[in-house]
């Protein structure tokens, strides 16, 4: 969930940055993202220790809140920011062919998004990779890690820094909502698919491959937009994994395991 | 901008009167609704019934073919209701946790949604250019008969709650004995379920799909922090609310450009920051003095306890202490200690000599108390729990500074004034 409420909390730091550096550059954007993403995983940890709040409704305040002060900069600069709600609410994939970068030469190398997301794709690769064990030891027994010197905080500010790097990435394709689709649904799937961390991400991964493909075919057999049909197919290859797994257990006894993932 | 307050408090558009009047109705009735759910700990059902309510919305204009209000009203009510029950569904039969289910309905109803969306609006039907309000609010807009459909539903919302009240505070705050004493659990969860979906399908087209959690959570999050007393919260909460709609109605009028629904939840999270930080009692700042407060007199007391103990042991009551004697037998930083020191001479229990200091009369007293509430604890902890002797010293080392003089009478004459403690120390009585 706190994902959710990053994608939303970064708003005001893609309005900043793009005010700031007066284009739409992507790495100008990146950090502005990535900063306010920060500052909200910070604000929600606060909220939660310091100010007694519970964590649901901490998270709830902090991204409404963000979100707002997002829309009002946006309004209170419309001649200046070529930035609006709806585009950045959902977003549309369909333009981003369009918007390509053309070397100094004149050759057409492609569409701009793409490079983002690539460089994005292989930066959490890494990140994933470098830090696996990390990351393991700290989602599942934070006090664990820190028995063993590994600072819990720093991994939870680093995965945040990430997802709001990812959530950004995507904006200007899935828009901010359904980013969440896409950070939320295939790891759900893959989880109730198996127990191991590797065989998860390995399945969450081709979940979302097979969810981007399937949708883009829906979205043409309808004509309709292609990030929400991709959500869409997502939610549908997790409503098949759901009964699957119901009608494998049905009869036996219930057996949960505690440790669960938080998006 | 004088003149557009003016204009704006004289109220003389009626325009204006609908837009504060409906702002303020739904400010304060999605506050009462949304307290219930933050209550039970699901402070962000509000949020994925909002984002789920779009699908409904398309569905009922697709079959409607027009935009009856009613209809979509209805749509948007049964998508919305459908949410709740997966949300619960999928965290009752699977071994996600409720959030990554909230974030997963929520994102997946939405991208259905915005699929029909985009499929109405390219089939071209020229009804189809207000749905958007359903997504982005449109306060500002808002005409005579929306305000006579909120007044409506917020009525409807605040006498449910009125007439409920009892059991929703029961399945609030302790489910399971509600259910114990007969309370039809299902039915109740039912009815609030149904408000909170009725609020969102109102309060959405105030200020939109992503700022509507705002209105369910952040006034009670605020008002919680000014009592303990659930009506009286509840009561706040709806102030906080409708004042917010108020002033956000207020800012986006003497503001050219400005959003309505936005800062409708600024003013709200501004109110609930300020409340967090300082509100008294339970504002960080004063939770912050009052912990002051206790360790400052903690230090203290355990400061003078160690004065007596080195006194005790060598007979040396009424000599001056230097500060690595008492570091000792309390391990504090010379700092530390040196400031304890000052504000003990401050209060009469220490005096200063040229070598040092010692306990005062006064200080001594107090001290003498410590010891013998520590020790008396000891002695009740082995006498009546049989805990070992090495074991009880920490326990006692933290209640010796609650132990109020009523409940000193009570262990002397439980355990009959006794001499000496577990570890035969003498137990120093105030005669």
């Amino acid at each position: 969930m706190v994902g959710d409420a990053i994608s939303h909390a970064v708003l005001p730091g893609i309005v900043i940055a793009f005010l700031w550096s007066g284009s739409r550059d992507s790495v100008t954007m990146l950090l502005g993202a990535g900063a306010l993403g920060i500052i909200s995983t910070f604000l929600i940890e606060f909220l939660t220790n310091k100010g007694n709040l519970q964590s649901d409704a901490s998270i709830g305040v902090t991204f409404t809140w963000l979100f707002a002060l997002g829309v009002i900069l946006i309004s209170a600069f419309t001649g200046q920011v070529d930035l609006d709600q709806e585009c950045v609410l959902y977003g549309e994939i369909a333009y981003v062919p369009l918007d390509t970068i053309v070397l100094n030469s004149g050759v057409d190398i492609g569409p701009q998004a793409i490079y983002l997301l690539g460089a994005v794709l292989l930066m959490v690769i890494a990140f994933v990779w470098l830090g696996f064990n990390q990351l393991r030891i700290t989602s599942f027994d934070p006090q664990y890690a820190i028995s063993l010197g590994i600072s819990a905080t720093l991994w939870n500010y680093l995965l945040m820094a990430f997802v709001s790097f990812t959530t950004v990435a995507s904006f200007e394709s899935v828009g901010a909502i359904l980013v969440v689709a896409f950070l939320i649904a295939p790891a759900a799937t893959a989880y109730l698919l198996t127990k191991r961390l590797k065989t998860m991400i390995f399945i969450a991964s081709i979940t979302g491959i097979l969810s981007a493909i399937g949708g883009h075919f829906l979205a043409i057999s309808i004509n309709g937009s292609i990030a929400g049909a991709m959500a869409t197919v997502a939610g549908i290859i997790f409503g098949i994994a759901f009964v699957y797994v119901r009608s494998k257990t049905k009869g036996d006894a219930k057996i949960t395991s505690r440790e669960s993932i938080v998006a | 901008m004088w003149e557009n307050a003016i204009d704006f408090f004289s109220f003389t558009d009626a325009n204006v009167i609908y837009v504060v009047l409906g702002t303020i109705i739904l400010g304060a009735s999605a506050a009462v609704v949304g307290s219930f759910t933050f209550l039970r700990k699901r402070a962000l059902i509000g949020d994925a019934i909002a984002h789920s309510i779009l699908p409904g919305i398309c569905i009922a204009f697709i079959l409607g073919g027009t935009k009856n209000y009613a209809f979509l009203i209805i749509g948007a009510f049964i998508s919305g209701w459908i949410s709740i029950l997966l949300v619960d569904y999928i965290t009752k039969k699977s071994k996600l946790k409720e959030d990554t289910a909230i974030g997963l309905i929520l994102s997946v109803f939405f991208g259905v949604g915005i699929l029909l969306m985009t499929y109405i609006q390219q089939s071209g039907n020229a009804e189809q250019t207000g749905l958007n309000y359903f997504l982005f609010g449109k306060a500002a807009s808002m005409v005579g008969q929306d305000v006579i459909v909120f007044s409506v539903i917020s009525v409807i919302l605040i006498i449910t709650v009125f007439l409920f009240y009892k059991e929703l505070q029961l399945i609030s705050f302790d489910e399971a004995f509600a259910q114990s004493i007969g309370i039809r659990v299902k039915l109740i969860s039912f009815i609030l379920s149904s408000l909170t979906v009725l609020a969102v399908v109102t309060g959405i087209q105030a200020v939109g799909v992503v700022l509507m959690a705002a209105l369910l959570i952040t006034p009670f999050a605020a008002a919680r922090y000014w009592s303990g007393y659930l009506p009286r919260i509840l009561i706040l909460a709806a102030i906080i609310g409708g004042f917010s709609g108020f002033s956000g109605t207020y800012i986006s009028y003497i503001a050219p450009n400005m959003p309505t629904g936005p800062w409708v939840v600024m003013v709200l999270s501004v109110i609930a920051l300020i409340s967090i930080v300082f509100a008294p009692k339970k504002g960080i700042v004063s939770r912050w003095f009052k912990q002051r407060k206790y360790r400052r007199l903690i230090q203290d007391e355990n400061i003078l306890k160690a004065f007596f103990q080195i006194a005790e042991s060598n007979e040396s009551f009424g000599e001056p202490k230097s500060v690595a004697m008492i570091r000792k037998k309390r391990y504090y930083s010379d700092r530390l200690i040196n400031r304890i020191f000052k504000r003990l001479k401050r209060q009469g229990f220490l005096k200063q000599s040229a070598s040092g200091y010692y306990l005062s009369k006064f200080g001594q007293r107090k001290a003498a108390r410590l010891v013998k509430l520590h020790r008396l604890w000891e002695l009740y902890l082995t006498e009546y729990l049989r805990i070992a002797p090495d074991h009880v010293h920490e326990d006692a080392d933290t209640i010796e500074h609650l132990i109020t003089p009523e409940l000193e009478k009570k262990l002397e004459e439980k355990l009959n004034y006794p001499k000496a403690d577990p570890h035969n120390s003498q137990i120093p009585y105030d005669n």
